[in-house]
Parts: C-alpha cells; sequence; structure tokens
C-alpha cells in the first residue's frame, strides 16, 4: 500500500478513516452490498406472506416475537417490512452504490487525478452512512417497531407512528447530508482536477453521469432534507407544516391547524422524482462504459449521449408531480405534469436507440459485465416503457397505487439500477482488488438472476392490471382478486430462487477476492485511464500524471496495430 | 467457459420457471387481467390503455428483437474487426423526432379523456360524500331536503350504492390520514385528503356489487378498509335509501 510519494500512514488511516477514495469507494462497497442483503431478506418475508398470506414461519417468531409472533406475520410488522425494504434499497443500497462507490471509486481514476479535492470530506461523506444505517434500523428494536409509513412517509400518517418513524426521518437526514457532502467534492473534483487534454468532451461517459448526478444530488437533497426536517417537527415539537384542522386519529380531536398534506408530497416528490434520476443515470454511464469495450466499437453519438443525460437532469425536475395524479392536486396541474413526462422519454429513448447503435456491426464479446450491460439496456427499456401507462394520466388513474408501480419501478431500480451496478461491479472488480472474478460462476449467477428477476417482477404488471393494491397484507378478502393467489405463490418461489442465487455472486465475490486469476494492469484491454496505472492502483493513483490526447472509445480504428487506443497514448496518425 | 453448464443451467432456470407458471396460471384458471367495466368512462380509459400497450407493445418487440439480432449477427469471429464509426447525425435526429412525434400524439390523446373524467362534471342526478377514516368509509346521502351536511343526512358505514345509469358527484373527505377512494371496475381512483375536499363523478352502467378498495397506506388496518357497493335499479336505489331512514341513522 505504500504510495507513489512515500505515503505511509497506520493501520487506522489506511483502512478505517482514510482519505484515499479508493479505500472510501470500497467502504461503500461493502456496507451497501450487506445493505442490499439485508434489504433483499426483508423482501423474502414480505414475499413469503403475500404467497402463502397468513401462514406460520415457526422459526421467525425468535427473531420477531412482536412482528411474527407464533411465526404469524400481523399487519403492522408487513407495513414495516416494505417500508424498511424500500427505504434500505434506495437509501442504502442503490444510490451508495450507484454514487458513493462508482463515483468515489472511478472519478479521479477516470480522469487523471491524484484523488478528489476534498478527501476530508469524502472520508466525512463514508462515516455518515453507518450512523445513518444504525438510527433508520434502530427502529425494528424501539417500541412499536420500525417505521411503517411506505418509503414515501407520507403525512399525516408518518407524523401518527411511533419513535421507529422519528429514526428513520433522523437517519434518512444524515443520510442526506452525506450525500449532499459528497456530491460537492464530485462537482468540485470533475471540474477542477482533470488531466492535462482531458476536456469535458474528451470524458468518459460514466463520469458526465456522475457529474450530472452529483448536481442532481446538490440541486434536490436539500429540499428533502428540509422537508424531512418539517416532517420531524410535526413529530416531535407539535408543529403543523403538514397537519390541518380537524384531525381525530384513534378517536382523539388534534389540535393542529393550518397545515397542508399535499405539501410534504409536493417537497418529497420534488426530490424523490429526480432521486430516481439519481439511481439511472449512473447505471447508464456503466452501461454506455462497457458497451464500446465488448463491442470493440466507439460509443454510438458520444455528444447525444451526454446531451440526453444533461436533458434527463433538467426535466427530471419538472415532473414530479405525476406521482400526485389521484392526489388531489389540481387537474389541469395533471395536464401540465402529463406533458412534462412525455417529454423527458425521448432523451431516454435517444440513450437506448444509441446503445443499440453502439452494438451494431460490433465484435461483440459476452464476459459477464457485458451480459449485465446489456440486461440493463433490455430491463430498463421494459422499465421505461411501462411508464408511459403512468405518463398517460387517465391510465394512472387506474393503476396507480397498484401493483403496476412495483412491477415498473422494480424494472427500473432492478432492472435498470441493480444490473448496472453488477455490470460495474464485475468489471473494475479487477481493477479495485487485482484478480479476476471467475467468469463461469459470474454467467451462471447472471443467468439465473435473470431470469428470476424477470419471473418476480413481470406478473406485477398483471397484478396491477388486475387491481391489486400496493402495500397490502392481505388480498385475499377481495373479490375481484380471488383468482390472483396462484400467481403470487408462483412469484413468491421465484424471488426465493432469486434470493438463492445471489449466494453465487457472494462467493464469487469472496473466492476470487483472494483466489482469483491475476489481473494486470489491463484485462478488458480498455481505453479509459484507470486502465493506464496498476490494479489495484497505488495511493495518489498514477505514477506520473497522464496526459490525454483523445475521447475515450477509439475501439477499432483502422490502420492502428491494436484495437483499443488508451486515452494517455497518442493515436497513430490516421490513413 | 463451458458453454455447455451454461446451457445447462438456462434449461434448468426455465425448467423450474415455466412449470411454476403453468401451476400458477392453470391452478386458477382466470386471466388476471383488467377486471370488468362498470362505469361510462371505463371503455375510453381501457381503450386508451390499450393504445399504449401497442404502442409500447411494438417499441418492446423493436427494440428487444433488434438487440437479440445485433447479439447474435454480430458476436465476435475471428478476423472480423468492428466498423469504426462514432455515430451519424442524420439517425440521431430521426430517432429524436420520431418518438417525440408518437408522444404529443399520445399526450393529445390522454388529455381528453383526462378533461372528460377529471375536468368539469356532468350535470349529476345524485350527491353524496365518502369519508375515509382509519378503517371503514362513511357514506353520506342528502335527505329529504336535498342537500348535504344537514341534520337530515342519511349516513351508512361501508355499504354504498348507486343507481344505475345516474349520474353521482362524490366528495370525498378524510378524518385522519390520506385514504384512496379505489373501485377497480369503475376504473377510477381518487385520494381523501384530510383538509381538503376531493370530488369525482361516475356513472354506472350496469347493475352489480362492487368493492370499495383502499388504496392509500393509512396505517395497520389499510388491506381491511374494504366497503361494499351495491348499483342497483333506480327504484330498488330509492327503496334501499328510504330504508336506511327508517334505521333512524
Amino acid at each position: 500500500m505504500s504510495g507513489a510519494a512515500g505515503h505511509h500512514p497506520g493501520f487506522i488511516r489506511t483502512y478505517i478513516f482514510s482519505t484515499d477514495h479508493k479505500t472510501i469507494g470500497i467502504q461503500f462497497l461493502f456496507t451497501s452490498l450487506v445493505m442490499l442483503l439485508v434489504g433483499g431478506l426483508l423482501a423474502m418475508l414480505i414475499r413469503w406472506q403475500l404467497g402463502w398470506p397468513g401462514q406460520p414461519l415457526p422459526w421467525m417468531e425468535k427473531l420477531a416475537p412482536d412482528g411474527m409472533p407464533g411465526g404469524v406475520m400481523v399487519p403492522e410488522y408487513y407495513n414495516m417490512l416494505f417500508t424498511m425494504h424500500g427505504s434500505i434499497m434506495i437509501f442504502f443500497a442503490i444510490i451508495p452504490l450507484l454514487v458513493g462507490v462508482f463515483g468515489n471509486y472511478l472519478i479521479p481514476l477516470k480522469i487523471g487525478a491524484a484523488d478528489m479535492a476534498f478527501p476530508r470530506l469524502n472520508m466525512i461523506s463514508y462515516w455518515l452512512m453507518p450512523p445513518a444505517i444504525a438510527t433508520v434500523c434502530a427502529g425494528f428494536f424501539v417500541q412499536g417497531g420500525a417505521a411503517a409509513s411506505g418509503w414515501t412517509a407520507y403525512a399525516p400518517l408518518s407524523t401518527t407512528l411511533g419513535p421507529g418513524q422519528v429514526c428513520w426521518i433522523v437517519g434518512v437526514i444524515i443520510l442526506g447530508t452525506s450525500s449532499i457532502l459528497g456530491s460537492v467534492n464530485y462537482v468540485t473534483t470533475v471540474i477542477n482536477l482533470r488531466a492535462p487534454g482531458m476536456s469535458f468532451f474528451r470524458l468518459p461517459l460514466s463520469i458526465w453521469a456522475l457529474f450530472i448526478t452529483a448536481i442532481i444530488v446538490l440541486l434536490a437533497t436539500p429540499v428533502l432534507a428540509s422537508a424531512l426536517i418539517l416532517l420531524l417537527m410535526d413529530s416531535t415539537a407539535a408543529t403543523h407544516f403538514f397537519l390541518p384542522a380537524g384531525l381525530i386519529i384513534d378517536g382523539v380531536a388534534q389540535p393542529h391547524s393550518g397545515g397542508q398534506v399535499l405539501l410534504w408530497q409536493h417537497l418529497f416528490w420534488f426530490y424523490s422524482h429526480p432521486a430516481v434520476y439519481i439511481m439511472i443515470l449512473p447505471a447508464m454511464g456503466i452501461a454506455s462504459e462497457i458497451l464500446p469495450v465488448f463491442a470493440r466499437k466507439p460509443l454510438f453519438g458520444y455528444h447525444s449521449m451526454v446531451y440526453a443525460i444533461a436533458a434527463i437532469a433538467v426535466l427530471g425536475f419538472l415532473v414530479w408531480a405525476h406521482h400526485m395524479f389521484t392526489s388531489g392536486m389540481n387537474p389541469t396541474l395533471g395536464t401540465s405534469f402529463m406533458a412534462s413526462t412525455m417529454v423527458i422519454a425521448v432523451p431516454s429513448a435517444i440513450k437506448t436507440f444509441n446503445w443499440l447503435g453502439t452494438l451494431w456491426r460490433g465484435s461483440i464479446r459476452l464476459t459477464t459485465p457485458m451480459l449485465h450491460a446489456l440486461a440493463f439496456v433490455s430491463m430498463f427499456v421494459i422499465g421505461g416503457l411501462t411508464g408511459l401507462f403512468l405518463a398517460a394520466s387517465p391510465v394512472d388513474l387506474y393503476v396507480h397505487d397498484t401493483y403496476f408501480i412495483v412491477g415498473h419501478l422494480h424494472y427500473v431500480l432492478f432492472g435498470g439500477s441493480l444490473f448496472g451496478i453488477f455490470a460495474g461491479v464485475t468489471f473494475w472488480f479487477p481493477k479495485m482488488f487485482g484478480r479476476m472474478l471467475d467468469e463461469l460462476l459470474g454467467k451462471i449467477h447472471f443467468i439465473l438472476t435473470f431470469i428470476f428477476f424477470n419471473a418476480v417482477m413481470f406478473p406485477m404488471f398483471n397484478l396491477g392490471i388486475a387491481g391489486m393494491p400496493r402495500r397490502i397484507y392481505d388480498y385475499t378478502g377481495y373479490a375481484h382478486l380471488a383468482h390472483v393467489g396462484g400467481l403470487n405463490r408462483m412469484m413468491s418461489v421465484s424471488a426465493f430462487c432469486l434470493g438463492l442465487a445471489q449466494l453465487l455472486f457472494i462467493v464469487n465475490f469472496f473466492w476470487s477476492l483472494w483466489r482469483g486469476r491475476r489481473a494486470g494492469n489491463n484485462p478488458w484491454e480498455a481505453n479509459t485511464l484507470e486502465w493506464a496505472t496498476s490494479s489495484p492502483p497505488p495511493h495518489g493513483n498514477f505514477v506520473t500524471t497522464p496526459t490525454v490526447y483523445h475521447g475515450p472509445y477509439e475501439y477499432s480504428r483502422p490502420g492502428a496495430s491494436q484495437d483499443w487506443q488508451p486515452q494517455h497514448q497518442p493515436a497513430p496518425a490516421a490513413h | 467457459m463451458t458453454p455447455r453448464l451454461v446451457r445447462v443451467v438456462i434449461s434448468g432456470a426455465l425448467g423450474v420457471a415455466w412449470p411454476a407458471a403453468a401451476w400458477a396460471f392453470g391452478g386458477s384458471g382466470a386471466r388476471v387481467w383488467l377486471p370488468e367495466s362498470y362505469s361510462t368512462y371505463a371503455p375510453a380509459i381501457d381503450q386508451l390503455f390499450y393504445v399504449v400497450l401497442g404502442l409500447t407493445g411494438g417499441v418492446f418487440f423493436l427494440v428487444q428483437g433488434t438487440l437479440l439480432v445485433f447479439l447474435l449477427r454480430y458476436r465476435r469471429r475471428p478476423g472480423v474487426s468492428a466498423h469504426y464509426t462514432h455515430g451519424n447525425n442524420t439517425v440521431e435526429i430521426v430517432w429524436t423526432v420520431v418518438p417525440a412525434l408518437i408522444l404529443v400524439g399520445l399526450l393529445i390523446n390522454s388529455q381528453t379523456v383526462w378533461s372528460h373524467v377529471r375536468g368539469t362534471p356532468p350535470p349529476h342526478d345524485l350527491e353524496l360524500e365518502v369519508q375515509g377514516e382509519q378503517f371503514a368509509w362513511n357514506i353520506r346521502y342528502a335527505g329529504p331536503d336535498g342537500r348535504l351536511h344537514t341534520d337530515d343526512d342519511i349516513t351508512t358505514i361501508n355499504q354504498m350504492q348507486l343507481p344505475v345509469q345516474q349520474t353521482a358527484l362524490v366528495h370525498l373527505a378524510s378524518t385522519d390520514v390520506i385514504h384512496s377512494f379505489f373501485i377497480p371496475q369503475f376504473r377510477v381512483k381518487q385520494d381523501a385528503v384530510p383538509g381538503l375536499r376531493g370530488r369525482l363523478w361516475v356513472t354506472p352502467t350496469r347493475e352489480g356489487q362492487l368493492e370499495i378498495v383502499c388504496a392509500e397506506l393509512c396505517g395497520l388496518g389499510h388491506y381491511r378498509m374494504r366497503g361494499f357497493l351495491t348499483i342497483a335499479s333506480p327504484e330498488a336505489f330509492q327503496a334501499w335509501l328510504a330504508e336506511q331512514t327508517q334505521g333512524g341513522t
């Protein structure tokens, strides 16, 4: 671990309170993969209840004596499970995996910098995450249990719940602070620390995506943090920002007046719709990075891809109220949000077509990262297209808050973000740890994940179309849902298989960490700067600062002796 | 890399998934799809749904098909190198403008239905209020004076009746948290928000027994916040209403 500058910090400064962006990236990786596992296990319990409503799981009584007395789940516990599943996956798994891991690890390496602009700020941004996780998860151990008002925490329900909900609010505020600090750092680093010759239009797409994502985080997260502070005060300090006059809760008339329930939804979605793009843009960047490498072709339409990301980022701030078509807001406002939502489909379409253009007449190698990147493209298309049903507000009147939404969001966040994360982790694992992942295990993991993911998530569209509401503990009482039990059981079986398949990833990860084949500097024969240094890179990243001569996607250039042209090597004169 | 093992895994996984799917669908026998429609605007919403389905289905097969063909056609082959190109501005413009035009068409189509369902309601034959509360629906009909919120109102809990072929204007309210008034067969859903007066209208097209679902998480009893709706002939409806009055609510 001795660096180029002869840097010899002690164990604690190297592995725990490190200011090295690579160590921080890997800390984010392990923390958020653990949370991904936790979130996934909660999903298994949710699927148990939906597949076999009211059937006991006797061994669960020991783990959750209040939530599952005798192994039979109670409704409150079910509400906690989906709330915590959503919150953990979004705030502690997907956002930190995409932004925390790849942002930290890749930005300095790919722009040719020695580290981040603000290494200490970076360290603080990671070290706010464990307390945030601990605070949110502490909800499971306080009286009344964890937060149970959904990851959206709609007021006034969220203000009526117990201390678990307050834990959730405080934890998410801490996490928001971490995100804001991290994004200040990313934006500054990309603007100021690019290597000589690395102009903005020579940046790899992944860096463009992370840069624009950081700007979104910087603009949107303070709104969430402010809204959460107002909600916290409504819950604990007897204010009533979101609480109108005349509420009667549990038979007790409440003293509030003057609050506005829909205000919470406007503030929440003003953050949370951009947050959807926080969770998808970096994955788009990763796919745009991996497809050219394994198609051995320049990225099709580099400039269009950059403008499309920028367009999504801007439009992403103008569509939030499409989550509120049925909320009782003015129907005329619904029209304008329907229009802006349809517009945002255009840049997404541009990106998809350019990915296809990148594959066209390529020389495609189906490695594990490539398979995940292709699955990202394919599944994101389903996620995007099903969004049109929700954009068409009259259809949304029907499918809103049904399983159709649950299917849509899982195609975006699992089919999109998580396949993007798997693509990124398998692609950069050799750089991070100096060893290759096992390809065979990787492919088997991919195939099982792909098949069972679709088997769990696709039928959700059918359930939604049949009118099954989301967030519902037991659907068996409803006449119009009398026939969906079998389908739900099939989905649950697939979900358990999907969960088991992830064991392969874990085994592969740890086996390869110690026993994998040595990677060398540039195992994928890729162009970007991170492959110009050793694997793993030394402290300070580069022995000498690289100079950049051309864009990142010079593959299969005619007349060149090899089919890749690293950014730090001048290209041979074209003839 | 042993492609054979990969093939075994694929067939194994499909071997689990397909019988499971067959069991799930075969066991129930019924298609998991749109429930029957019971309101005047349900056919318009269903039609829009099928328009979007056709459109997205077409794009789905186009994109996934192209992806699959490219993956098969352009797999790495010895001696063949990739085509060196950074893109083409003409195709960029085409695949920007074409989706944009299609979306404008869809927007116009949607707006027509939206202003019908959620715009100014048509003249109504009947006015009632539905008030959500954890975890029940309080239904309030105007009494003989024809006005809501007077002493002679008729109220029921979880029991709602509507006369067929008559337009009802429903006011929505809530006393505690947000609920959402959802009747799948009407294809309509509207939140009952504390502090706000919501409004929706509906003209039932045929008689039947339906259920009112709460579609917005409202607490631990959310799943069982279920009301019952009977759509009856106008005469039967009046008789039922009179009975409620005699019941002395």
